[in-house]
């Protein structure tokens, strides 16, 4: 028998503390086969951020650093500017860690054009800490700190970081995925394979925005959550590619 | 039998989510058995077994990577 799925090389056999049907080990999964396949795995440094994925050193299969909160972008770009030529790094961002208090950094580290692959997993909610309102909650959304919903005239609306980075001229690639079904789980994989092949060549910052389930903190089951996903995050977070250098020339 | 699907079922949270893309719906949660976590695990029942088409869909979409499918 041929086996047609295993386990990826690119991730330990440590057992990954995620809550039921949370979306962060489908796409540590599709990082980790990514570098595989590219045959990188040996010459990848990861950052990890502070929030959920803040174990994220413990479960990827290659060299990686911890960051204090929100600083990933600014640890990567001193380790992609420091290390050999060919070394691969990423930074893997939750939006409380990339969107709220990490804001500058990523902001800048796009602008510079670092040459680094940024995967932000956007799931509208603070999920380490509670289920509080992040910058991404979507308005009426509700959260441990905002009991009736996020009301726009106090909170303003949410922020939509993989638009704002495609708008930077040091980006190269910018878009927005998700991992409900296995349709978008393959687009997926084909976003973050393109995002790390042009960080190789040396293209620019590249930026993959994957919008992910929280059941915990929604209060929903996970098959409840990739429903509300679809009909709730999707309309305001559209799918699809921002920027991509290569598509304009 | 085409698909020949292997569950690490100590380590499954029953989150489900194999089960929402199996295009064949044949995964469900074994509510017989208990894993050492506390969850009912994910499981084929074996009138089933031969109804698997080796797709690999429930190994891809599991977040923790439990999941080995082989095939013929």
């Amino acid at each position: 028998m041929a086996i047609v799925y295993e386990k990826s090389k690119g991730l330990t056999d440590a057992e990954l503390h995620y809550c039921p049907g949370c979306t962060h080990g489908i796409v540590h999964k599709l990082v980790a086969e990514t570098l595989d396949e590219m045959g990188v795995l040996g010459n990848t440094i990861g950052v990890a951020p502070v929030g959920c994925s803040v174990f994220a050193y413990n479960y990827f299969n290659c060299d990686m650093h911890e960051a204090a909160h929100g600083r990933a972008p600014a640890v990567a770009t001193g380790i992609k500017r420091v290390s050999e030529p060919g070394t691969i790094v990423f930074t893997y961002q939750g939006d409380g860690d990339l969107a709220a208090i990490g804001t500058a950094e990523i902001i800048h580290a796009a602008m510079r054009g670092e040459k680094f692959t940024t995967i932000f997993i956007n799931n509208a909610i603070y999920g380490m800490t509670g289920g509080q309102m992040a910058p991404t909650t979507l308005v009426g959304q509700k959260a441990t700190t905002a009991p009736y919903g996020r009301q726009q005239d106090h909170y303003g609306a949410p922020i939509r970081m993989a638009e704002i980075i495609s708008t930077l001229e040091g980006c190269a690639y910018a878009s927005r995925v998700c991992v409900t079904d296995i349709g978008n789980l393959n687009k997926a994989k084909k976003a973050i394979q393109k995002a790390f092949r042009m960080q190789q060549e040396g293209k620019g910052f590249t930026f993959v925005e994957v919008l992910a389930c929280c059941p915990t903190n929604w209060g929903k089951t996970p098959a409840a959550s990739v429903e509300w996903l679809k009909e709730n995050m999707i309309p305001y977070y559209p799918l699809g590619v921002y920027k991509d250098i290569e598509e304009v020339k | 039998m085409a698909g020949k699907v292997t569950f690490r079922q100590d380590r499954c949270k029953g989150c489900e989510l194999c089960a929402l893309v199996c295009p064949k719906h044949i995964i469900v949660l074994d509510d017989t058995a208990t894993n050492r976590k506390g969850y009912h695990p994910a499981t084929i029942r074996p009138e089933d077994l031969d109804k698997c088409i080796g797709c690999g869909s429930c190994a891809k979409m599991c977040p923790d990577s439990i999941i080995t499918v082989e095939r013929t």
